[in-house]
């Protein structure tokens, strides 16, 4: 036992979770308050112990489910669970018999995909957890086509029994069943809830699916083999480049409370800043309360003025969801700022400042700037040289010594000229100039990467691959 | 020492007579609180029941709950424990002429002098008591130190009077809505526990619990509804007391069975901004529109 908890403990922080010394301790001596069998129990006695940070609960499932899949008795997949889950499949098939007088009596061998499908539709529409999990484990052996030793990932499995099963028009299935069930025709509102309803049956089948390859993985290759294929980045660094739609979704929902954090962060930092000067009148209000004598001296409070920011961003393919996030964040945080204007290019150039005025719904907003602005100008293709020159023609007379121009990108010019007089005469009149590049350092100015051109005109250029980057630098900005 | 439950389910049983469903997760955390006597730091999205929980821990224990509300600016002396100069002073005065200097200033450096705020309170307390630090992100990092002694050791130091041990070690609840990163050094001494929005389940059974007279029907829309808003993407999700206030709403206005129209009608008692009241009713009243 204690060698798999201090195991378990080198992958979590093998995955990047700063498990301490002490919390290790802890956690060990919560284990022996803790009922073994009952693997809930346990895990969020581990979970309580180990995770400080609710961000970091997906990594910490993900290595458990890793560790302990094989232990507590509902899920063994060896063979002598099978009794249980084959008179599972008789019951299942009796009802089937009684719902549609169906003559079919063989084991479950013998069952079709399709009447596979017929069961897991049944199971879904009742909600039956223990008929799911047995359907998920029956789907996984049937059509996974899982050979020990064969050296290919859980999602090529996952794709295979998805495949089989065809859940997505099972949905549309499932809502037609439900609408004959009923008899009558639903409202809209009822036909959402009913939708809502199915999809998250048949998204969490889907996890059931996918515990259950996870599972014969590791009984394949072993608890530590598998912890490295499977480990997956805290959101934080997550690279937005490389970020996958999940990881994406992931990203946007850490987004809200991390800009809340920096906003508090900023006031805060503002408001306990250094005292200003003798605030005179204040300081002789306040001797009246001494008779006269200004014993206590007031100060001014020291204002300090916040920046006005132009981001100019980089929204072709390869950068899109950097120049996202950072537009997201800037936005987010606007009261940071006296003024913010943004503006976005791929060859050609385009304010989008507009579409974030009068709006609540940042999200809503960048979907504009995607679909709406003007930003191709020949062939769709980057060229930074023709959108700088652009853009200081005719925006370049607003920025003023107290504007930080901020430009978002890759510098990856396709070879075009790089025009980087711009971004010199930008600073010139500009109070500071970064320039923000989301790929990792090494690969600049590699290529047709021409940053280190326009870095040399420019207060700094950072590497912002990740959240964490992203975030430090913000603060470093208000 | 003995303990105050004796398993998970004896926790969540408790919990649940005094009104509070508890998941796995609420009821195994508070159940090894107990057994590892560590306070139990609960965060989480606003209106989840995190001060609930604390309020609900104490009623079932029987327990007096002391509050200590964080704010910024708040000091050891509204905190932990203060001295009681005016007192002092009277002390000093009232015969300045008997006593050497040497007696007085013993005598009013001790407890008599002294003002116990919630943490000493809860510390120094006879009878069984709970302590909720409330929303204690709201404190500057560098007050959280004064935290850390008791959250450990339950015990308070003052230069002038020693240590203070507790006589017994209480149930400790700190809450924070996660605006700002606690520090690792309070982290270490806590229990985590991230109480997030309830499940379809869990959510209905608490509007049941909580609502007198709501039947069952009802109930389950208003939870299926508010889980499919929950769905969107909003500023801010209703939460679990918001879902309480609408379906209180629903009473009060003698509806037994949520259409379109209605859902729309009281959209306000659930979310709190007009962006995502527009996208919520658009989004759930199709034919409507």
């Amino acid at each position: 036992m204690l060698d798999l908890l201090s195991g378990f403990v080198q992958e979590l922080r093998n995955a990047g979770l700063p498990v301490s010394l002490t919390e290790n301790l802890d956690a060990m001596e919560a284990v022996r308050h803790i009922p073994l069998e009952d693997r809930d129990a346990f895990k969020y006695a581990l979970g309580a112990t180990m995770v400080k940070n609710s961000a970091h609960w997906r990594s910490f499932e993900t290595v458990f489910e890793v560790y302990f899949s094989l232990r507590g008795p509902e899920y063994k997949i060896v063979e002598g669970s099978e009794d249980e889950l084959e008179q599972m499949w008789r019951e299942m098939q009796e009802q089937m018999q009684q719902g549609e007088g169906k003559g079919s009596s063989g084991g479950m061998d013998s069952l079709t995909p399709e009447e596979i499908a017929q069961m897991l539709m049944k199971a879904l529409m009742n909600g039956d957890q223990a008929m799911m999990r047995a359907l998920a484990k029956q789907s996984v052996q049937r059509f996974a086509g899982m050979e020990p030793g064969r050296p290919v990932g859980g999602t090529y499995y996952l794709y295979r029994t998805l495949r089989n099963l065809d859940l997505d028009n099972m949905l549309q299935k499932l809502m037609e069943a439900s609408k004959q069930e009923t008899g009558s025709d639903l409202t809209a509102l009822e036909e959402r809830l009913e939708k809502d309803e199915y999809e998250s049956r048949i998204d969490s089948f889907k996890k059931e699916i996918e515990a259950e390859i996870r599972r014969r993985l590791v009984a394949d290759r072993g608890a530590e083999a598998m912890a490295k294929t499977l480990r997956k980045p805290l959101p934080e660094d997550v690279e937005f480049m490389h970020a996958s739609r999940d990881e994406m979704q992931l990203l946007k929902k850490s987004l809200y409370p991390l800009t809340r954090k920096l906003a508090a962060r900023l006031a805060r930092k503002r408001r306990h800043g250094r005292k200003g000067p003798l605030d005179f009148r204040n300081t002789v209000r306040h001797s009246l309360s001494y008779g006269g004598i200004p014993a206590e001296p007031k100060f001014k409070q020291p204002r300090p003025s916040k920046p006005e920011l132009m981001v100019v961003a980089d929204i072709s393919g390869s950068v899109a969801a950097f120049a996202r996030f950072t537009l997201m964040l800037v936005y987010a945080m606007q009261n940071q700022f006296s003024k913010v204007r943004s503006f976005v290019f791929i060859d050609g150039i385009d304010e989008v400042t507009e579409y974030f005025k009068g709006t609540e719904d940042i999200g809503e907003a960048i979907h504009r700037v995607n679909t709406e602005a003007d930003v191709v100008w020949v062939d769709g293709h980057s060229d930074y040289g023709h959108a700088f020159e652009v853009f200081w023609d005719r925006y370049g007379k607003s920025i003023g010594p107290k504007t930080t121009v901020l430009f978002l990108g890759d510098a990856r010019n396709n070879y075009h000229a790089s025009q980087a007089w711009v971004v010199q005469e930008v600073r010139k009149k500009a109070r500071q100039v970064y320039w923000l590049n989301p790929e990792p350092k090494s690969y600049w100015n590699t290529g047709d990467s021409i940053v280190g051109e326009y870095a040399g005109h420019t207060d700094g250029a950072y590497e912002c691959r990740n959240l964490r980057q992203l975030e430090a630098f913000v603060e470093k900005l208000a | 020492m003995e303990h105050r439950f004796s398993s998970v389910q004896q926790v969540r049983d408790g919990l649940r007579n005094v009104n509070y469903l508890a998941d796995d997760g609420i009821a195994g955390v508070a159940f090894l609180a107990d057994r590892l006597a560590k306070p139990i730091l609960v965060e989480g999205p606003a209106g989840t029941g995190k001060t609930q929980l604390a309020k609900s821990v104490a009623d079932m224990l029987g327990a007096r709950l002391i509050r200590l509300q964080c704010y910024e600016g708040l000091d050891e002396s509204k905190a932990l424990y203060e001295w009681n100069y005016k007192k002092q002073l009277l002390r000093i005065q009232a015969d300045r002429n008997s006593d050497s200097w040497n007696e007085v200033h013993d005598d009013i450096f001790s407890k008599e002098f002294l003002l116990t705020r919630p943490l000493l309170e809860a510390i120094s307390a006879p009878d069984p008591v709970v302590l909720l630090i409330d929303e204690v992100d709201r404190v500057e990092v560098e007050t959280e130190a004064l935290l850390l002694e008791i959250l450990s050791e339950y015990q308070v130091s003052i230069p002038e009077l020693g240590t203070i041990t507790a006589t017994q070690i209480p149930m400790v609840f700190l809450t924070s809505n996660n605006t700002r990163e606690l520090s690792e050094a309070l982290k270490r001494r806590c229990l985590y526990l991230h109480v997030d929005y309830p499940s379809l389940e869990r959510e209905k059974e608490i509007v049941l619990a909580k609502v007198p007279d709501i039947t069952e029907h009802l109930a389950d829309q208003v939870a299926r509804i508010v889980r499919s808003i929950r769905l969107l993407d909003l500023k801010k999700s209703p939460s679990v007391s918001e879902t309480l206030d609408w379906a209180r709403t629903m009473m009060l206005l003698n509806i037994d069975s949520i259409d379109a129209q209605t859902a729309k009608d009281t959209l306000h008692v659930l979310l709190k901004y007009q962006s995502d009241i527009a996208k919520a009713s658009k989004e759930l009243s199709v034919d409507l529109v």
